[in-house]
């Protein structure tokens, strides 16, 4: 993902984010507003519609949105500062998109199953413990949580084909 | 002195045996929560509400009341073994708590903490004794344009008394704002901005924003830094806590001081963070040993503790009165109440005297037990803290992962929590604030029914928040704060005008 020879440099300036995210808010409050305007924003015989309070919503958030953009860009015609560096953000990555895994994975094997597996694998290839260790501190999250949630509390969680095939 | 009565019912309720266990098991979770990075006083309480459903509202309400105290205790602890911020209320202990523990006088300064957060918290329960009633019987003859006014001097109290961009804090809010608003329209019946999708017919639950981006985001930021811990030890032993307590009493003015500040700042949503950064700032510029802070100096520890306690504490008291949260960790209580079939409000004070005296008498005595459970168990805290975070963090992801499925029994809140995890890391590290925004998404619908029904008492006129002089009193202050922001450089520009150009 990034040379060595990069660590360290920025990959994407303060400015430029904050005209990202106020662009992101300014599409989201249009839409808001959009929607609001559908189902009637206007005043009905009965009082408000529906849609009266949330355009009022929108509006300001795109009025908002319009300001940053502008501070946004004045601030990028000045020094840039990196929002995030390369070294870091990669740290960053390596938790998230595994999570994201994680959580696809809940749908298909279930949420006791994937967190044992979830944790060994994180704490072999980022923590660098061994495999015994990894795996016998998933496990026994794992069953915790299950013991935990099916049996005391009686919450159910999402199960898969392991919990299935032990008749649960 | 019908307060007192009342009191001392609620003593009664809250003194039995099931709930003292609560209180020592909430106060010892909340300690847990409070030292672990990713986790804190909202989020979590947010993931353990639904293990609550079953229990009686009063026992619920200490569970986790208990669960916030704890948490408040606990942030100290991190402050000053390891310089890291358990939470964000903490930062400014690390000041002078960390260079304490460098010198060994880790007890000293952890002693210092939890007697000050006592202290800061007993007020502030006082207080909340003595006025909450009076605000609640006052706001029982509020209608709905009252309401509004009241909501719109809660955030706009943000935007005026924030230190960031004001622009941010209104976008930050406003999206809370149109994010409640998705999902059955409950006047109307009208779908708003599902988009034909059935699962977000439900809406956003906050809970799961509340896990995200207090949860998920903290360990994404947690991730970047790098962290690692490297702690000293701590000794506290009952001679170096008798020692502290006889030179607390120095620091009276501070203390005093600083409960004023917390109180302030607690009942109107500034909250336990800036709180704590405003008593620190103040006793610095007062205290003769001015000079020494950041050094050490054991006032340092004790101005803002007592203030973030105070703060923490009396943010309970419009959530109780009014039905109005002061932080986000009291939104997540009010939406406790919600889930166990109690309406939060003036009302409360009349309908539900068991719950709310129970509740007053349980944080009397959870603070007491607090105190007692976090100076005798620190060093065990401190050992949780030494296992490594590349353990640490993937069981807290997962323990997010259970709370927000929890709430709804959907997956797609788990989605929704990496996706509000990620709106959480951008947002902290472009200073976008998180509490109005949480704030918002709690009570949107609440202050959008108060708006709506004012405006069919006007025909759609907003005079109608400037009636009589309750309402018009309320307005007024509202739009005053929310214009401070806006007028602060106009006032630097004219100051400045006299001077040669």
């Amino acid at each position: 993902m990034s040379r060595p020879e990069e660590e360290g440099a920025g990959l994407v300036s303060v400015a430029t984010m904050e005209i990202i995210v106020a662009a992101l808010f300014f599409a989201f409050g249009a839409v808001v507003m959009f929607d609001s305007y559908r189902i009637g924003a206007s005043w009905a015989s009965d009082g408000p519609e529906s849609g009266y309070f949330p355009f009022y919503t929108g509006l300001i958030i795109c009025t908002a949105a319009l300001v940053l953009l502008v501070q946004g860009f004045r601030k990028r015609a000045q020094v840039a500062v990196a929002f995030v560096e390369a070294g870091p953000f990669r740290q960053v990555a390596l938790v998230f998109f595994p999570a994201l895994v994680y959580v696809g994975g809940i749908a298909l094997a279930g949420i006791y199953v994937a967190s044992a597996i979830y944790i060994a694998l994180f704490m072999v290839f980022l923590g660098h413990y061994t495999w015994l260790r990894s795996v016998a501190v998933g496990l026994s999250v794992g069953l915790f949580a299950f013991v935990l949630f099916e049996r005391w509390f009686h919450i159910p969680l999402p199960k898969g084909f392991v919990e299935r095939a032990l008749g649960f | 002195m019908e307060e007192l009565q009342s009191l001392m019912h609620g003593f009664a309720i809250a003194m039995t045996w099931q709930n003292l266990m609560l209180m020592f098991l909430g106060i010892i979770l909340g300690v847990l929560i409070g030292v672990l990075p990713g986790l804190g006083g909202a989020n979590g309480i947010a993931i353990l509400l639904p293990l609550t459903f079953t229990m009686s509202p009063t026992s619920a309400i200490i569970l986790l009341s208990c669960i916030y105290w704890g948490a408040l205790f606990g942030g100290a602890i991190t402050s000053i073994l390891f310089n890291i911020p358990g939470e964000p209320w903490s930062v400014a202990t690390t000041f002078d708590g960390h260079p304490m523990a460098r010198q060994g006088r880790a007890g000293e300064a952890l002693t210092a903490a939890f007697t000050g957060s006592f202290i800061g918290a007993f007020f502030a329960v006082v207080m909340i004794t003595f006025l909450a009633p009076m605000v609640a019987e006052f706001a029982l003859r509020f209608g709905p344009p009252e309401y509004f006014a009241v909501y719109l001097l809660a955030f706009c109290s943000f935007v005026g008394m924030g230190k960031g961009s004001p622009w941010k804090t209104i976008a930050a809010m406003m999206l809370g704002f149109a994010l409640a608003a998705v999902g059955m329209d409950t006047v109307t019946g009208q779908l708003r901005m599902t988009f034909g999708s059935t699962e977000l017919m439900r809406g956003f639950d906050f809970l799961v924003a509340v896990i995200g981006l207090f949860g998920i985001g903290e360990i994404l930021l947690t991730m970047e830094e790098g962290l690692e811990f490297k702690g000293r030890s701590a000794k506290i032993n009952a001679r170096v806590v008798w020692q502290t307590w006889k030179e607390l009493p120095k620091f009276w003015a501070t203390s005093i001081r600083a409960v004023l500040i917390g109180c302030w700042m607690g009942v109107t949503p500034g909250g336990a963070t800036p709180a704590s950064f405003m008593s620190y700032g103040v006793a610095r510029q007062i205290s003769k040993n001015g000079h020494n802070f950041g050094k050490g100096e054991m006032e340092g520890v004790v101005a803002p503790e007592v203030a973030a306690h105070a703060a923490g504490t009396s943010a309970l008291l419009p959530m109780l009165a009014l039905g109005i949260p002061g932080s986000p960790t009291a939104a997540v209580l009010l939406g406790g109440l919600l889930i166990w079939g109690l309406q939060p409000g003036p009302l409360l004070f009349v309908e539900q005297k068991d719950f709310v005296w129970g509740l007053i008498a349980s944080m009397y005595l959870g603070n007491i037990v607090g105190l007692i459970v976090v100076l005798t168990t620190v060093p065990l805290f401190a050992a949780i803290l030494r296992i490594p975070f590349s353990i640490i963090a993937p069981v807290i992801i997962v323990v997010c992962a259970i709370g927000a499925y929890t709430v709804n029994n959907a997956m797609l809140d788990v989605w929704l929590m990496m996706l509000f995890g990620v709106v959480g890391y951008v947002f902290k590290k472009l200073d976008y604030p998180m509490a109005p925004m949480v704030l918002a998404l709690v009570l949107g619908d609440r202050a959008e029914d108060s708006f709506r029904q004012a405006m069919l008492m006007s025909q759609g006129s907003l005079s109608i928040l400037w009636q009589n002089w309750l309402v018009g009193g309320i307005s007024a202050l509202a739009i005053a704060l929310l214009l401070w922001p806006f007028l602060a450089p106009l006032r630097a520009r004219l100051r400045k005008a006299p001077e040669p150009a």
